[in-house]
């Protein structure tokens, strides 16, 4: 088989009442099984828009420095036997420092930075590997349910090389106390799952009296090693 | 084997992150094959548009190629087309989308497809993104296509788009409930 099917677990069934706007918004019908097709196995692989050298710099976008902790994140995208994904697009959107996002409908009563747009794209390189620079987010409230938080996180969106290797997703840091209540993270029913959102702090990544660093790692559906058949 | 990064939702603050310019360009002026316009609205289980809802579409160009290395067979493939569209629903819930009519492109078994475009839905609410696809009324290979066979025939037609006016087609995703869309396990 080219490309497996994802184990039980590891995704979040769309019928996840602990958050609640998926309560009107998950298919109640059965998804109906379809084999692979040159359909599913190609896709989108080639860079959309012009990616600029600030683009994955986030705390260089505007003339001043963003308030808030700098840090750098980085990692690897791979397939699912473990090898690199070069040159495919990912893109990143996150709240500022206060937790706040640039977004029309944000009405959180945090400060807007004028210095944070917090949003982000790069290409990986020949070993799969990329790098951002931004600011630490912002815990901030939601209506989900009484007194709710999200914990700290960074959206991240991937193409991979073939449709079926679409990702979108949220990276957490380490240790945050609002991973255990946050109905978002905990809809995905594998521990050992939830777990692989969670990015490492790294000294090695850290950059002395600048920033400190963490890893995330990201792994894709399909095999790049694969011949693809129609 | 190495476990997969799990999916989590996109959320509803996405759109200065993932709006491309020209995204709704899946084909652009020049390329080859009948031009057509896609527009549809995305619906929640109470008939509500989506005001936060991101569409995807991928599809060969009119010679039925994909612009990926992994379609081998040998028709040309279209420097005016590279297949890819993406657009936020608005705050009605529309969405749209300038593309070509899709070629035939190979099935299961090497026999042809009827011309389809592959759709992935993504919004707040939504912890994954959700696949269907997109066939057009009107097209006699309908008849013959091994994945609309696979779709209760009742429920078929919220796969096929309406022609709507002259090179306009009409494809509403409704997520839940009364004539909810056909989503695929891929």
């Amino acid at each position: 088989m080219i490309c497996p099917r994802p184990a039980p677990g590891t995704h979040p069934p769309n019928n996840s009442p602990g958050y609640r706007s998926t309560i009107l918004r998950h298919p109640k019908e059965p998804l109906v099984i379809i084999p692979h097709t040159l359909s599913e196995l190609t896709g989108p692989v080639y860079p959309y828009g012009r990616i600029n050298v600030t683009d994955s710099d986030l705390t260089r976008q505007h003339p001043g420095e963003p308030l808030g902790e700098r840090i750098i994140v980085q990692g690897r995208v791979l397939d699912e036997d473990g090898r690199p994904i070069p040159k495919t697009l990912v893109e990143v959107w996150q709240a500022n420092a206060a937790g706040r996002y640039a977004h029309r409908i944000d009405d959180h009563p945090a400060p807007l930075d004028p210095n944070f747009s917090g949003a982000g794209r790069t290409l990986t390189d020949d070993e799969g590997r990329y790098r951002f620079v931004t600011i630490r987010p912002g815990a901030y409230p939601w209506r989900n349910h009484p007194n709710a938080w999200r914990p700290a996180h960074i959206h991240f969106s991937l193409f991979g090389s073939i449709f079926l290797s679409r990702l979108v997703t949220q990276m957490y840091f380490p240790g945050d106390p609002l991973m255990p209540i946050d109905p978002v993270l905990n809809s995905i029913p594998d521990e050992r799952a939830r777990q692989r959102l969670v990015s490492n702090f790294d000294l090695n990544v850290t950059e002395p009296e600048w920033a400190l660093g963490y890893t995330f790692d990201i792994v894709l559906r399909g095999s790049n090693a694969t011949p693809m058949e129609t | 084997m190495a476990g997969l990064t799990p999916f989590q939702t996109l959320g509803p603050f996405f759109d200065f992150g993932l709006v491309i310019h020209d995204g709704d360009l899946v084909a652009r002026p020049g390329a080859e094959g009948r031009h057509i316009l896609i527009e549809g609205v995305v619906r929640d289980g109470a008939g509500e548009p989506l005001p936060d809802g991101l569409v995807e579409v991928w599809q060969a160009n009119a010679a039925g190629r994909y612009r990926h290395p992994g379609d081998g067979n040998n028709r040309t493939l279209d420097p005016a087309f590279d297949g890819f569209g993406r657009v936020a629903t608005d705050t009605c819930g529309r969405f749209s989308f300038k593309t070509v009519m899709p070629g035939r492109v190979a099935g299961p078994d090497g026999k042809l497809q009827a011309p389809h475009l592959a759709v992935g839905v993504l919004a707040r609410g939504l912890l994954t993104r959700l696949v269907t696809r997109m066939y057009f009324e009107d097209e006699a290979s309908n008849a013959d296509d091994q994945i609309l066979a696979l779709v209760p025939a009742e429920r078929r037609h919220t796969l096929i788009a309406k022609a709507g006016g002259p090179d306009r087609y009409r494809f509403d995703i409704q997520l839940q409930g009364e004539g909810e869309t056909v989503f695929f396990d891929v």
